[in-house]
């Protein structure tokens, strides 16, 4: 019985170790992981920007594809990530992904986003310091288009009306473009979301 | 257990020493390449 404790306790030192290094590998291994795919996504994005297919069907973009640019000032000048089209694990590795079927930037509708929250480069690890007012800005293909903040709520993983066209209204037809960034909450945990919503209040065609 | 395991280990301290070492860097290679990634997306820390 002795050398079985003994044993046990020996295996601690090895078990522990193994989880100090997971939990290294979920705040640094997976981000550097994300920051790969994200150059390669932001230089097919500029790429795609740059030639002239910009009006080019939004719904070509394939999941785990490149859909968007997305900044916001408030969180630094650095801030950028491109968003991939789909939510499912595989695509939230490589950043911010589109909810499939909700509005696309610009549109009427809920453009609506998921992102991790602490890990794989935590891209939304700081949306709950966006206040109301706060600009989110969102590089399409087509144009530039620039959401203010209007909501910062913490929900339950079960609520999805938060990304209906219109949030809270299922069913109701839609007629001014809104978005919706929804991350896990608290930090460390997916017990709950966070949501921030936003309203379309500008758009820029680039040109060039 | 780990005394155990040592004095299974071929050759003199160095050589032994090496055998360690290298074991040790092949099992973390392996956990930060295989074992975590398919992990990680399993733990729900969002």
């Amino acid at each position: 019985m002795r050398a079985v404790t003994r044993v046990i306790a020996e295996l601690c030192l090895p078990v522990g170790l193994i989880l100090l290094l997971f939990y290294a590998y979920l705040l640094w291994g997976t981000g550097a992981e994300t920051e790969r795919e994200q150059q390669v996504l932001q230089h097919r994005l500029g790429e795609v920007f740059d030639r002239h297919d910009r009006h080019a069907a939004p719904g070509e973009v394939r999941l785990g594809d490149a859909l968007a640019m997305l900044r916001i000032p408030r969180l630094g000048p650095g801030y950028r990530f491109a968003v991939v089209e789909g939510v499912g694990p595989a695509e939230l590795r490589k950043g911010p992904g589109h909810y499939p079927g909700t509005a696309l930037p610009g549109q009427p509708g809920n453009f609506v986003l998921s992102g991790h929250r602490t890990t794989y480069a935590a891209p939304f690890n700081r949306i709950d310091e966006l206040r109301r007012g706060d600009e989110i800005v969102v590089d399409a293909r087509d144009a530039r288009y620039t959401y203010e903040v209007t909501r910062k709520d913490v929900v339950d993983p079960g609520d999805i009306g938060v990304i209906d066209p219109v949030p809270g209204h299922p069913g109701r037809r839609p007629s001014t473009a809104l978005m919706t960034m929804t991350t896990c909450h608290p930090e460390f945990s997916a017990a709950q979301r966070l949501v921030v919503q936003g309203v379309l209040v500008r758009r820029e065609e680039r040109h060039g | 257990m780990y005394r155990f395991l040592w004095r299974r280990l071929p050759g003199g301290t160095a050589l032994r020493l090496s055998v360690v070492l290298l074991l040790t860097g092949v099992a973390m290679a392996a956990l930060w390449y295989v074992v975590f990634p398919w992990l990680a997306p399993r733990v729900p820390l969002g």
